[in-house]
């Protein structure tokens, strides 16, 4: 077993790494970027080494930097844990050339399976099944679409070097395929410095299920399970589980026997993935090999009780998998949600800054958090924008949504904007519950973007009754001031409690002790037991039956409850405000529409319109990086444009005016 | 006494529906209350005592004698807000425009009179259309009675006024010298002359919102402290700021129950300060993370944005917090931001409210502008408000605190009495740069050796060991036991007794 590891990597996957090590007894090396200084991962681990630049390409994309610090530390192997370099063959050979051991697949294996269009000739030679499609790289917008007019549309266009969702582009026609080939190539330049493109078939109502498999350097290879991976956004996975509610022990066999087999083919070991499409029949094809650790591990981890970062570990040090096949178990269900600085309510824009508030629930039998930042830390534009993985295990699906719901009632962000809300409304999400899921899933249910979950009737009377109760404790405690606790009490028993522009009449029956309140709500008698006071973030306590967790704090006029993916603005009034407070006029937000906002920092890549230009709704404006992702502006409605603000090149703020309609 | 009773009661009906029915019904189509039902919000429920309601203007020109409303356009009287005592009047827009006349100032002139004796401070609801002009230099000599006592409560009980109106023209002149001035937006302004006069003398076209309404005095003139929605806001705001003060200055400190643990630690504060120099952070994040239960009352937040003031609580009792604030020219004193502190510091200081300093100040703005302008005079305005407070003054240096401006900022100098720096604190008399082109200006030529010396210069000054040295600074402490360390300071300066010698009344740079 090795003595010392060096992690090339940052971020949460450093420090689930090092966790493991510490767990076996193994040294860990940390390197980090100069935006990473302090960063967890850095502290986490035994020994923390600087290399480099914040830009990724001069520091974790810096094959050169990593092996010089591997070497500085005398680390007898390297874990890349996923993305950077997890599957580069450049820096695997550069780690065996320094006798250094590379904990992962085989070099060859990575190079098979790394080409997507290579790796999709060999699977269909190892009798794995394969999508209709055009195996070879396309030249040129004219050539994809020749291609694609062959194939039939809709088409995928992918980049050879892509994943993560970068450099992938659906199109419809032509149109958008020209458009999506440019840009998708841009975006494969920059993420990957490879801009070649293939083309193939889009299969209708796909489902995103993928395969665990595990080998050793002893030609034992395993499954373990599917997780499926449906919930995506812009190809971006979201929520992840397993096992897949979908697939059934046949199919999963099925599954599982290919993924092996591929395996095999290529002579691989370590941990990996094998992709597959699902079809509405369970039908499946292969899509590709991940040949690492996927981002989304920990759910197979959940139910199958195995370490994977131990396992990858021991067979790079050439130990026998403990287990075969027919150990494999399935316990439970797992459910992941990708906690990202985005911010739902504004088209899921990056958002950067820092975390100036970060309290994550706590880890236990049902919640699991992988974490590489800390309240303080500073989420950058150099990196993924994924600042968590939230976890739930239960006994079974309804019940690890249950407890993945009370997770996120439970997870208190601020400093950036977040998609806490967005992931407990998609958890919630009736179709989600019934596990009619497509990798369309969220284009369809929510077209127009998130703004905010429905609450369901008792859930809503829970908030409501929560506010209350907050608003009866901070006045029982405001009126202690300048003396003695204990004193009158000038309120009365009757309040008005207002919520989405609708009045419930709330009444006090008792208060029999501290923590305990009898109300009668909207003529429904309930009774809210909290420990809450004034100053706590979060309130936890039941209503009636119902246990509730919700973020809670006091705005300007009004409460403000975060739950259920839900953000409500609650006043609690005595009657006679609420009375008055309804004469107080509706004021309008100022009109913004005749501007184009720059909806996050940002960079401004190009502009293209120029003024006096007559523009149609959805037109293309502008672009503007952030996050690596470019990301196109386009007009609300038809129009004229006006002045143009910037230029390419300039840095941009949030609501910074880019251009004005004429 | 039938008779009597009757009277009575009808009288209070006619004060009660003060210009009738209609103009109540006018009022709220403009989006305002009427003067009692801002007091009903203003005050907890039924504590509310009103006097002189059968009061009547003695006018009898311009058949006035045949016009009179019990009450005569102003409603006063006293009451509570969460159970301690305060003074209010509420003018009634209703009534002759809620103009004042000579009986209507007596009014104000009586709750106001008490209000002194008693201690309870006096807020003010101004929706006043101005004069009384029917009734000519009475109405004059009633708002100099009004701002005659406006001068002797200053200091004594604290004063706050609320513009729920128009508030034109000498009417101006009384909520100028209280101490806190609210408005509400898009139903109040405030000026001297309206924008008819304007118009006739300057030619500038401008209207009251722009001349004199809420966002105007909260954002360009400073004349207000905060801009609030609507009446309801407004008043609910004034209950939660109430809170913060004490009744007068014969109260030593203002306490409320608090459930949040002085001891509490918040490790994110240690990385507040970023590693670059020229980097900002938000001084908010420190405040919020700093005082109990993270409620934080910052007045003119929209003014002077490089310096933060407002009130906070530190175990239970008030304080008066001013920031540098690093996001916003990045923290330096100028005119504006000097004017804002020192009146805030001035009024902690009249009221035994502690002041919580926290320092990162590069210096002065430099620039025509600020010369002009007289930050000379402006700028030792704050200097002067800190070296004549007497108070628990308490100073955290964050990062910098250069030059002049560090002496400003509370000092141990200026008789600051806990002074704390963080490890990140840099107290020197200019920044490494400045220094060294000026201690080695026969080296500017040579780049390498200004770096060198840059270098030198800070490692020597970038810290806060030199001023620590010579005990100007009294410890130096962990960001993230901020809290903790100001708690314990202040618990400790509870008993604070420092008087200045006798004078008839100081002189500051006005």
């Amino acid at each position: 077993m090795f003595r010392k590891i060096l992690i090339a990597n940052r971020g949460e996957i450093a420090c689930r790494v090092i966790k493991t090590c510490r767990r076996l007894g193994i040294e860990t090396v940390a390197v980090y970027s100069e935006a990473d200084q302090g960063a967890p991962h850095t502290k986490l681990a035994d020994q923390a080494i600087a290399i480099g630049p914040s830009e990724s390409k001069e520091s974790y994309l810096s094959v050169a930097r990593i092996i010089a610090a591997a070497k500085e530390s005398g680390a007898e192997a390297v874990h890349p844990g996923y993305g950077f370099l997890s599957e580069n063959a450049e820096f695997a050979a550069a780690l065996a050339k320094a006798g250094i051991i590379f904990i992962g697949p085989p070099p060859a294996a990575v190079a098979a399976m790394g080409d997507k269009i290579e790796s999709k000739k060999i699977a269909r030679e190892a009798g794995v099944n394969v999508i209709p499609g055009f195996l070879g790289i396309i030249d040129g917008p004219d050539a994809a679409a020749k291609v694609a007019a062959e194939i039939g549309y809709p088409v995928m266009l992918k980049a050879t070097a892509g994943g993560g969702g970068k450099g992938m582009r659906m199109a419809r026609n032509a149109a958008e395929l020209r458009e999506g080939y440019a840009s998708a190539g841009n975006e494969a330049q920059a993420s990957f410095g490879d801009s070649r493109m293939f083309v193939e078939k889009f299969i209708v109502k796909p489902r995103h299920i993928e395969i665990q498999i595990l080998g050793d350097q002893h030609g034992n290879i395993v499954y373990l399970g599917e997780r499926e991976c449906s919930i995506q956004r812009r190809h971006q996975k979201v929520i992840e589980e397993a096992p897949s509610a979908f697939i059934d022990a046949e199919t999963r066999k099925a599954m599982g026997e290919q993924a092996v087999r591929l395996a095999r083919r290529v002579g691989y070991f370590s941990a990996g993935t094998v992709e597959f499409v699902v079809g509405e029949k369970r039908d499946f094809y292969f899509l590709e090999m991940n040949t690492r650790l996927q981002v989304e591990h920990p759910v197979t981890e959940l139910v199958t009780g195995i370490d994977l970062v131990e396992q990858m570990i021991r067979v790079a040090a050439k130990e026998k998998l403990p287990f075969s096949q027919s150990d494999i178990k399935l316990d439970g269900w797992a459910l992941e949600g990708r906690l990202y600085a985005e911010d739902p309510m504004r088209g899921f824009l990056p958002s950067i800054g820092r975390l100036s508030r970060f309290r994550l629930p706590a880890e236990g039998r049902h919640v699991r958090v992988d974490t590489g930042v800390v309240e303080g830390s500073e989420i950058s534009r150099f990196y993924d924008p994924m600042i968590a993985k939230l976890c739930a295990w239960g006994e079974n699906r309804p019940s690890a949504i249950h407890h993945m719901q009370d997770a996120l009632d439970r997870t208190d962000i601020a400093g950036i904007a977040h998609n806490a809300t967005f992931l407990a409304a998609v958890f919630k999400h009736p179709r989600f519950a019934d596990g009619a899921l497509t990798t369309s899933f969220l284009a369809e249910e929510f077209p127009d973007g998130f703004h905010g979950a429905p609450l369901a009737p008792e859930e809503r009377r829970a908030l409501l009754a929560a506010a209350v109760f907050a608003h009866l404790k901070s006045l029982r405690r405001d009126v202690t001031v300048g003396r003695q606790a204990g004193s009158a009490w000038p309120f009365g028993k009757e309040w008005v409690v207002g919520d989405a522009g609708e009045e419930i009449a709330a009444e006090v029956i008792e208060e029999p002790a501290d923590g305990l309140l009898a109300i009668r709500l909207g003529g429904e008698a309930v009774t809210v037991e909290s420990t809450w006071h004034p100053g706590e973030r979060l309130f936890h306590g039941s209503v009636g039956e119902q246990e509730i967790a919700a973020l809670i704090a006091r705005n300007d006029a009004a409460w403000r409850l975060t739950a259920r993916g839900a953000e409500r603005e609650v006043t609690v009034r005595l009657p006679r405000a609420a009375e008055l407070a309804r004469l107080m006029p509706e004021k309008k937000a100022p009109d913004l529409s005749r501007f184009l906002l720059c909806p996050m920092p940002g960079l401004v890549v190009s502009i293209a319109v120029k003024a006096g230009d007559l523009v149609k709704a959805g037109q293309p404006l502008a672009v503007v990086e952030a996050m690596k992702m470019e990301n196109v502006l386009r007009a609300e409605r038809d129009g004229e444009v006006g002045e143009i603000r910037v230029k390419p090149g300039d840095t941009l703020a949030v609501d910074q005016v880019i251009l004005e309609f004429a | 006494m039938r008779d009597i009773l009757q009277q009575l009661e009808e009288k209070r009906r006619q004060a009660r529906l003060g210009g009738g029915a209609a103009r109540i019904e006018g009022q709220h189509k403009k989006g305002k209350l009427s003067a009692r039902e801002r007091l009903e919000l203003l005050f907890d429920p039924h504590s509310f005592e009103e006097w002189d309601m059968f009061v009547e203007h003695r006018c009898t020109d311009f058949d006035m004698a045949a016009q009179s409303t019990p009450g005569d356009g102003v409603v006063t009287g006293h009451g509570t807000i969460n159970g301690r005592r305060a003074f209010a009047f509420s003018q009634d827009f209703t009534v002759f425009g809620g103009s004042l006349s000579e009986s209507h100032a007596e009014k104000i002139c009586k709750i106001m009179d008490m209000a002194l004796q008693v201690g309870a401070p006096v807020i003010g609801l101004n929706d006043s259309g101005g004069a009384r002009i029917q009734e000519g230099v009475a109405s004059l000599a009633g708002y100099a009675q009004v701002f005659q006592r406006n001068v002797l409560a200053s200091g004594v009980v604290p004063q706050i006024s609320v513009i729920m109106g128009p508030c034109a023209g000498g009417a101006v002149y009384s909520p100028a010298m209280t101490d806190f001035i609210f408005m509400v937006k898009d139903s109040s302004y405030m000026f001297v002359t309206g924008p008819d006069v304007v118009k006739t003398v300057t030619q500038e076209v401008v209207t009251h919102e722009e001349l004199g309404g809420a966002v105007t005095h909260t954002t360009k003139s400073s004349v207000a402290d905060l801009a609030f929605e609507n009446d309801v806001e407004a008043l609910d705001q004034v209950r939660r700021f109430f809170d913060f003060l004490p009744l007068s200055n014969r109260e030593s400190q203002t306490v409320r129950e608090t459930f949040d643990r002085p001891d509490r630690i918040e490790p994110a504060l240690d990385t507040l300060v970023p590693p670059q120099a020229n980097k900002p952070y938000d001084m908010h994040e420190l405040i919020g993370k700093v005082v109990d239960e993270g409620d934080f009352f910052e007045l003119q937040p929209n003014f002077a944005k490089n310096i933060v003031i407002g009130f906070g609580r530190l175990d239970g009792a008030t304080v008066g917090i001013v920031a540098n604030q690093p996001m916003v020219l990045a923290g330096c004193l100028d005119i504006d931001s000097a004017r804002k502190a020192a009146r805030f510091v001035r009024f902690c200081d009249c009221f035994n409210i502690p002041i919580l300093t926290f320092v990162d100040v590069p210096g002065f703005l430099p620039g025509t502008a600020q010369e002009y302008g007289g930050i000379i005079k402006h700028g030792a305005k704050l200097l002067y408000a800190y070296a004549e407070a007497t108070v628990p003054k308490v100073t955290v240096i964050t990062r910098k605190a250069y030059g002049g401006a560090y002496d400003v900022m509370s000092s141990k100098h200026l008789r600051g009495d806990v002074n704390y720096a963080w490890p990140t604190a840099e107290i020197a008399v200019m920044g490494p740069q400045g220094a060294v082109e000026i201690i080695f200006r026969s080296d500017l030529g040579d780049k390498e050796k200004i770096a060198a010396r840059v270098e030198e210069y800070r490692e020597k000054f970038a810290n806060p060991f030199v001023a620590a040295r010579r005990g100007f600074i009294d410890e130096v402490i962990m960001p993230h036991s901020t809290r903790l360390r100001l708690c314990r300071a202040f618990a400790m300066l509870r008993s604070k007794r420092l008087e200045n010698p006798w004078k008839k009344h100081d002189n500051i740079p006005l």
